[in-house]
């Protein structure tokens, strides 16, 4: 495995936007051009921070969404929280040439690169979808045949963010099933999980414990405990199980 | 009103201020003894500025707040701290 340098501490750099494309209702995929490469690994996060013309400023973490082969641009997909500071303004009063303020990349704890191989369990909880997506986008960037799993619930198959890419991506990839749950709303003759995630469905998607899986579990807190304490029940390794919790940072 | 996350949200902050990949240190609690890394602790974000906490016990590991022109850091919930050099 490649070394890395020591990370050094990170700075605030400002990013362009050179697109935005609206995912679901309420998310939005924001496309920055970095004046130069982050060097970030699929699973990071960035800082964004805004500031308002009296010199207040707010910042919150976003994942990456697109993978580094992609660099010096990176996605950002960003969830509207109507009583946050900082995403109703991200998704929708930034346009295309607005620059952005941003550092990282942040976290190498919750990563995966595809030479650590796997299989691969990815468990996503709303928009905790967002860096599994860097990690899936990565694994097909690289041509890895990586046996991988994606559990996705979402409320109705119209909130499953990256929907288009998700099928495209089955189809044209080896080794690749993903698994929806569609907790509110499910479309007519839908025959899928129509419940929360629960160690059952953890129990039927999981891989075999004898393959010593690696699990990626990113979305709100109560999700990824469930998620997580059901692999740990199951036989999972802790060791072998990354969280990320997703939610609002700082006061609304 | 707090929201509890987990330690891969603290580290922007931790990050600017330490040259290191802080998610994957590693601290023992001074409370229960138990080391884990900084990613896979709980940490709490308010207003006032970031609390991460021990995921065993929820002792307070490390207080940090940014005032202007200052960070404020208390770590006294850290009995060692294990900085890889090597990422």
């Amino acid at each position: 495995m490649e070394r890395r340098t020591v990370p050094g501490r990170l700075t605030w750099q400002l990013g362009e936007v050179v697109a935005t494309q609206a995912e679901t209702a309420r998310t939005k995929s924001i496309r920055l051009s970095l004046p130069t490469r982050m060097g970030h690994r699929a699973g990071q996060h960035v800082d964004v921070r805004l500031t308002a013309q009296d010199g207040y400023q707010a910042e919150r973490s976003y994942s990456i969404a697109s993978p580094p082969e992609e660099e010096p641009r990176v996605t950002l997909t960003v969830e509207r929280l109507d009583d946050g500071e900082v995403s109703p303004y991200l998704t929708g009063e930034l346009r295309v040439g607005d620059k952005l303020e941003l550092r990282g990349p942040i976290g190498g704890y919750f990563v995966w690169e595809a030479q650590m191989g796997g299989p691969l369990l990815l468990v996503a909880g709303g928009s905790g979808i967002v860096p599994l997506m860097a990690m899936l986008r990565h694994r097909t960037a690289v041509g890895s045949t990586v046996a991988t799993r994606l559990l996705y619930s979402s409320r109705s198959s119209e909130d499953v963010i990256y929907r288009d890419e998700l099928d495209r991506l089955v189809k044209s990839s080896t080794m690749l099933e993903i698994v929806h749950t569609l907790t509110r709303v499910q479309p007519p003759g839908w025959t899928g999980y129509h419940r929360r995630i629960d160690t059952d469905m953890l129990r039927e998607v999981a891989w075999p414990l004898d393959q010593h899986p690696l699990a990626f579990i990113c979305g709100p807190t109560p999700f990824v405990e469930t998620a997580a304490t059901g692999l740990v029940t199951l036989g999972h390794e802790p060791a072998r199980i990354k969280t990320e919790r997703f939610g609002p940072t700082g006061e609304a | 009103m707090e929201n509890k996350l987990d330690g891969n949200a603290a580290a922007g902050i931790l990050q600017a201020i330490f040259p290191f990949e802080m998610t994957l240190v590693q601290a023992t609690c001074a409370g229960c003894g138990t080391t884990n890394a900084i990613g896979a602790t709980a940490a709490y974000m308010h207003g006032m500025g970031t609390i991460v906490r021990c995921p065993v016990c929820d002792t307070a590991l490390i207080r940090v707040a940014q005032t202007k022109g200052r960070y404020w850091l208390d770590m006294r919930g850290v009995r060692v701290l294990q900085i890889s050099t090597e990422a």
